[in-house]
């Protein structure tokens, strides 16, 4: 009787798909959503209690407990066993039907707290906080203190190997994917989609060793007119050496969208007439409008604040025709708080009564209103107004990183596609610097650390709210991004390791880890969205009144089952695909037969209601 | 309050309005001008109108606007723009009664006439002598019209405001509602596929009791209405019930639906009882063994004045809630956005339209869990009674997910189940405030909750229950004039022989080709709908499952029902069971109901996924949401111009089209290859209006958003929104 009920019944708590397997095929659902994960399992660990974890091929069991309580808080305390290895935490509930399991990356957790010693059957408890909004609350019954003190000290230790000197799972990690991931972005090639170099802006090699900037990419495009030495002029002046280059330019217009970090202006309001002469070679490239904008994505006050610290902001004086506009968008520690109290609302359970004014409490969908509203006004003044932009906040790797990706999926179509996605992270996020590390603070367990926030997963989530708002204008679909935000945590790929291109590059990233998009790129039927229309030229203005913005329920949410759909989404997302590839079969077959028909009976109408039709072709 | 003319943030772009300004108008106006007239419905009637007058552009802050007549009609308001008729070609979803500027009189909510800049409600007896610089109209569909009057002659202005102001606000009989007016002739094609049941002969009835199994007896003698007036002139009633002359009718177990199980759903009008009346209680305590006795000896009631919200509570809240989307100006919307979250909840719409839903999940969980008959009573028997029980049928059984089906519900329910449609839309204004309540519009508003959830389980569309929730203010159709079957035989009678051509033509709202032509109609079907999968398929599986899944209500989870309550002979124990029941609530678990239900609802959940079976919704917090489609249209602030789930729909109705008309093309083409028929013209045309879809905006359908030149809508006010109090927000970036 157990054997239907060993591994393939992982069930919905696992972490990276948020379906419920059907009850009528667990087998095979489990067994796909287990290879969804890239988990191409090599071996299979025999669990003393007859049960079977499949394992990564580097996977090692480091230490199992029999007979551990997990209290969930959805339905209640479920017997098991509790298994870790070097990748992840493995629960398997054996005394509930349908036997259910969690499987989560030890990447994802956050902190691990102690709780147990406190009750009087001497039973030791922890709770695991981990980063993608649950916690997960386990109990050791065994009588010996050996053993469960080894499976907490094994958690410990393979939790957080950075602070254990040793190394992350991804550089284990050896699994081959058909596609190599790491080749997904090409600087030049993109920048050359771009129609880069022109005769207004030219690739510089100034930062090829990261000595202009240790955060930037060492492939630049700047203005045709600035050379090589004032770049290092300017680098002095900007916050960290981020000087102002190009994230995109109009196909048209000539218009671009321009980064950088805060300029150095101090208290005494310091100047330099390489950067003002940077921007306003910025401002020429583009024929079309003789201004330019400046978006600070801070509140003024803040930009302010920054003058006592050496940094500020542009002075109208200083940069003539220059317009700067503040965004006020809040600060990292900000958003961690919004988080952390987001959190506190939707899990474990959602307080009915009082959920609008607990959700507006958190000011979270706030937060994502004024960062899409700050994209917004810099794709209009693009698109728009012909006008070129600098978008900057302090150091430029948080919100801008924000800012000018989503004003470049607003603006540019092919960001909006899988391949384009990935080029516009790999581009706007990894390559400039984003620190990654930091932020979400990889296999360290110092996690008050108040450098950490959720800058990325508010980018993500901005993205979601715009794929809610343009549900045709998205090639991929929601299981892309949860996938994407999983794996930022999980350390099972070398993508949203290091803090920068260079540090990336020292620690032989790319040769040592597999890419997550080796991953995604090998499956892409999982995130491919049915409804996609390619329009090539459209531009996308989302709306972001708060009543057009939703909580991302099944990213957030997604751990209580009650908010779940009952048919998982991905299924329903292949059924459309399937009847849209039916639809259009349909749609060919009729009218090759119509064509036919029309030419076998009157010549001389042949080939007109084809004729007439084709346009809706454009739905494939 | 109003900012005229402070809306420097736009754009001074020309749209299409054109920019006259007043002192030009006025002296276009010395000039010989032809005069316009609406086209008139049949028996339409102008009362009045006033030239020029000036409508605001929605979409501005400025006081730009066009220029033209205002008409008031005994059917509508109607705006008619002195600029040449735009081109309609674009309009696929145009309402063939009236256009974007009409407003039919029983449309209107509240009129606002501003006086020195200051916005006050205009009741009947405010009208009397000032007449203000601009009237706004606030319409049941949520539309906002701003009219300058200004520019008018002052008797022309107190003449058009007088009777604006009279016919939509003052009270007035119900011959006076443009339907015993309106000659539109019936249209054939409605005729020829009337598939609506309407449940006005004793056939319908027994059809519907036949297709549910049901073991009921019809009662066909409150034809005439002896029995009762506020009873249906058919109805069906538990078999065991044989005295149905008492307390008129007070009680009486009316059938709704039966469970394949065999229990069915009642529904029952109990007069709260305000003391011990004990030949009363004899007489309910009769009607529910009576219900008891239809299966299994198990009944369970339900006192839905006691656990749910008033009508008066319903009222009140929506009142409210409706605030929230008549927005007069931009600041104002962008205002309102800060503390959007709070003001919902605050209003407690959302928590009703929960609290209904719980309720019919709850009767559902009786019926299809247990296997128990359940009757649900409240005073009048016809407001939460009507909404709990057509809910409960919705979730229960896939023929009212149907186009078809639904408006045979409604038919059952509602109209042929005498909800006071006249007195609860209060059609004809009347002063007593008490009677008034959108009931029906909650039951839509909880129907609308299940489509989101489960899309795919409905033929319909939410642009359909957009649509049919706008229709009840349209006073045309006999549907929604009527306090009950006995009243609009009556009415129908009286009025037959004044209009000298026959029998009143007042078409029921499920006539649509009164409104919108087949075109059009297709918004009203989901393209998403997963049709019932063809018996073949499962005809090769085993013959027990697929008896079960033809019952279409798989009870397979659960266990049979309890037996527990089957003592045939001990009729006194079971009285007692009944009362214990009925005082203790009927959940008899010692958790809430919520808690229960919840259960209910996991183990549903957990079922593999059938959109032909049982259906529940989601009743957590963010599951329950605002019905954006019929809130949102009209306010140009959150069209998402390329966007919305319209961008999606069309996009598949164009290929569902598509192979449509391809079939259709290659049928005609085999059928008669000699008749030549020329198709493409009506190809290219179809395409044509499609053609822009990508770009069409989210309130499609409905608003036209008229400014093409695509611009986004920035938000103002955005640093007030964010108070972050605590010093993080002074932090700087690296915590170094």
């Amino acid at each position: 009787m157990e054997e239907s009920g060993s591994v393939d019944s992982v069930e919905s708590l696992s972490s990276s798909t948020t379906t419920r397997s059907d009850r009528s095929s667990v087998a095979k659902v489990s067994d796909t959503e287990l290879r969804s994960k890239g988990m191409a399992f090599e071996k299979v660990y025999k669990d003393p209690s007859k049960g079977e974890l499949p394992l990564l091929a580097e996977e090692l069991v480091q230490d199992a407990a029999k007979d551990v309580t997990y209290i969930c808080p959805f339905i209640g305390p479920a017997r098991g066993s509790l298994t870790v290895t070097n990748y992840r935490l493995f629960f398997r509930c054996t005394d509930r039907e349908p036997v259910f399991g969690l499987d989560l990356p030890l990447g994802v957790l956050s902190r691990v707290e102690k709780i147990g010693a406190a009750t009087s059957r001497g039973d030791a408890s922890y709770v695991l906080v981990c980063k993608d909004m649950r916690n997960l609350r386990f109990v050791h019954k065994e009588p010996e203190d050996s053993l469960k003190k080894s499976v907490f000290e094994v958690l410990m230790k393979f939790a957080f190997p950075v602070s254990n000197n040793m190394s992350l799972f991804a550089f284990e990690y050896k699994q081959v994917f058909p596609e190599n991931g790491w080749r997904v972005y090409d600087p030049l090639a993109e920048y050359k989609r771009q129609g880069l170099p022109n005769e207004s802006w030219r690739i510089s090699k100034v930062n090829d060793h990261y000595e202009l900037c240790d955060s930037y990419p060492a492939t630049l495009v700047v203005p045709v007119t600035i050379t090589d030495e004032e770049l290092r002029r300017v680098s002095s002046f900007r916050a960290k050496g981020r000087i102002p280059v190009l994230s995109w330019i109009h196909p048209e217009s000539q218009a671009a969208v321009v980064r950088s970090s805060q300029p150095m202006v101090g208290q005494n309001g310091r100047r330099c007439k390489e950067d003002e002469k940077l921007l306003q070679a910025i401002m020429d490239a583009n024929a079309q409008s003789h201004k330019l904008f400046i978006f600070d994505a801070r509140p003024s006050v803040n930009a302010a604040a920054n003058k006592m610290k050496g940094g500020g902001y542009e002075s109208e004086d200083a940069y003539q025709n220059a317009e700067l506009v503040f965004l006020d968008i809040h600060n990292i520690h900000v958003m961690r708080e919004s988080l952390r109290k987001l959190k506190e609302v939707v899990y474990p359970n959602i307080e009915e009564s009082h959920w609008l004014s607990n959700l507006e409490s958190t000011h979270w969908l706030e937060h994502i209103k004024l960062i899409l509203a700050g994209a917004l006004r810099i794709a209009d003044k693009v698109e728009s107004g012909k006008t070129s932009v600098v978008v900057h906040c302090s150091d430029g790797w948080d919100r801008t990183a924000q800012l000018t990706s989503l004003a470049l999926i607003m603006l540019d179509s092919h960001y909006r596609t899988i391949r384009g996605f990935q080029i516009l992270l790999e581009k706007e996020w990894l390559s400039f610097g984003h620190r990654f590390q930091q932020r979400v603070g990889h296999g360290d367990k110092n996690h008050t650390d108040a450098d950490r926030s959720p800058i990325f997963l508010q980018f993500i989530d901005c993205v979601w709210q715009m794929t809610r708002q343009f549900p045709a204008a998205f090639e991929f679909n929601e299981n892309f991004l949860i996938t994407i935000l999983d794996h930022l945590y999980s350390c099972l790929f070398g993508t949203f390791l290091c803090n920068s291109e260079q540090q990336r590059l020292k620690e032989e990233v790319p040769k040592r880890t597999v890419s997550v998009w080796s991953f995604v790129n090998s499956q892409l039927e999982e995130f491919v969205n049915p409804l996609y229309v390619h329009y090539p030229s459209h531009v996308l203005f989302p709306t972001v009144g708060i009543r057009h913005l939703q909580l991302w329920v099944s990213y957030y949410i997604r751990w209580n089952p009650r908010m779940r759909p009952q048919e998982p989404v991905h299924q329903r997302y292949k059924e459309l695909l399937a009847k849209r590839a039916e639809l259009q079969k349909r749609v060919e077959e009729l009218q090759r037969e119509a064509a036919n028909r029309t030419a076998s009976t009157s010549s001389e109408r042949a080939g007109s209601p084809t004729r007439s039709i084709t346009p809706v072709q454009t739905f494939v | 309050m109003l900012s005229l003319g402070s809306g420097g943030a736009k754009s001074s772009k020309p749209s299409f309005v054109s920019y006259v300004t007043p002192e030009e108008i006025k002296l276009e106006k010395d000039l010989p001008k032809k005069e316009k007239h609406p086209d008139l419905l049949p028996g339409e009637v102008v009362f009045c109108s006033a030239n020029p007058i000036l409508k605001y552009t929605q979409d501005d802050l400025s006081q730009r606007g066009i220029f033209g007549t205002l008409f008031c009609t005994n059917f509508r308001v109607t705006f008619l723009s002195d600029e040449p008729k735009q081109e309609e070609t674009s309009k696929t979803f145009k309402n063939k009664l009236y256009g974007e500027n009409d407003i039919p009189l029983m449309c209107v909510d509240h009129i606002y006439g501003v006086y020195d800049e200051k916005k006050k409600l205009i009741t009947g007896s405010f009208v009397k002598n000032k007449y203000p610089s601009k009237m706004i109209i606030h319409c049941k569909d949520l539309r906002v019209f701003q009219f300058c009057l200004t520019f008018t002659k002052e008797e022309d202005t107190k003449k058009i405001f007088q009777g604006i102001a009279h016919h939509c606000l003052e009270e007035k009989s119900l011959k006076c509602v443009f339907a015993f007016s309106y000659a539109g002739t019936p249209s054939p094609e409605m005729q020829r596929k009337q598939e609506t049941i309407m449940f006005d002969s004793p056939e319908d009835w027994t059809q519907e009791m036949k297709r549910t199994k049901a073991k009921c007896r019809l009662v066909t003698e409150n034809e005439n209405f002896e029995l009762s007036q506020r009873l249906p002139k058919y109805f069906i009633i538990p078999t065991a019930l044989e005295d149905l002359f008492s307390y008129q009718g007070k009680g009486l177990p009316i059938w709704c639906w039966s469970h394949h199980s065999g229990c069915a759903l009642f529904k029952a009008s109990f007069p709260l009882m305000t003391q011990e009346d004990g030949d009363f209680q004899k007489h309910l305590d009769t009607m529910i063994n009576a219900v008891a006795h239809n299966y299994l000896y198990s009944v369970k009631t339900e006192d839905l004045s006691e656990s749910l919200p008033t009508i008066l509570d319903i009222q009140q809240s929506y009142n409210k809630f409706k605030q929230f989307f008549l927005i007069d100006n931009s600041t104002d919307f962008w205002m309102s956005d800060m503390k959007w979250f709070s003001s919902l909840e605050s209003s407690g719409w959302l928590d009703i339209i929960r609290q209904c839903l719980q309720k019919a999940v709850e009767v559902v969980e009786c019926i299809d869990k247990d296997n128990t008959n359940v009757l649900i009573t409240e005073e009048e028997g016809t407001d939460l009674c009507c909404v709990i029980s057509s809910l409960a049928q919705i979730m229960l059984d896939p023929y009212y997910r149907t186009l078809m089906g639904f408006q045979s519900l409604v038919q059952k329910e509602w109209v042929a189940g005498c909800h006071a449609f006249l007195d609860r839309c209060n059609h004809l204004h009347q002063k007593d405030k008490e009677c008034h309540s959108p009931v029906f519009l909650l039951f839509l508003e909880c129907v609308w909750q299940l489509v989101q959830q489960h899309s795919p389980a409905f033929q319909f569309s939410e642009t359909y229950l957009t649509v049919l929730s706008d229709s009840v203010h349209v006073p045309i159709f006999s549907t929604f004039l009527f306090n009950s079957a006995h009243h609009r035989e009556s009415v129908m009678k009286a009025e037959s022989p004044l209009a000298q051509s026959g029998p009143l033509s007042c078409p029921t709202v499920w006539d649509w080709s009164v409104q919108f032509d087949s075109k059009a109609q297709n918004f009203f079907f989901n393209p998403l709908y997963s049709e019932k999968v063809k018996h073949e398929k499962t005809a090769r599986k085993t013959h027990k499952p697929k008896h079960q899944r033809q019952l279409s209500l798989p009870s397979t989870a659960f266990k049979t029902p309890t037996k527990k309550g089957f003592f045939k002979d001990e009729t006194d124990s079971l009285k007692k069971m009944l009362r214990v029941k009925r005082i203790s609530r009927w959940m008899g678990s010692p958790d809430s109901p919520v808690a229960a239900t919840r259960e209910f609802y996991e183990s549903w959940q957990q079922r593999p996924l059938d959109y032909h079976g049982l259906l529940l919704p989601c009743l957590d917090g963010p599951a329950v949401r605002v019905w954006m489609q019929r809130y949102l249209r009209w306010i140009p602030e959150v069209h998402i111009l390329g966007g919305g789930s319209m961008a999606v729909m069309t996009k598949l109705m164009e290929l569902l089209n598509q192979v449509q008309d391809l079939k259709r093309v290659l049928e005609q083409r085999d059928a008669s290859q000699a008749a030549k028929f020329d198709h493409r013209p009506h190809l290219q045309n179809r395409l044509f209006s499609f053609g822009t879809s990508g770009r069409l905006s989210s309130s499609f359908p409905f608003a036209y958003s008229r400014n093409r030149s695509f611009k986004p809508i920035i938000p103002t006010g955005l640093m007030q929104s964010l108070m972050v109090t605590d010093n993080l927000a002074s932090q700087e970036d690296e915590a170094s």
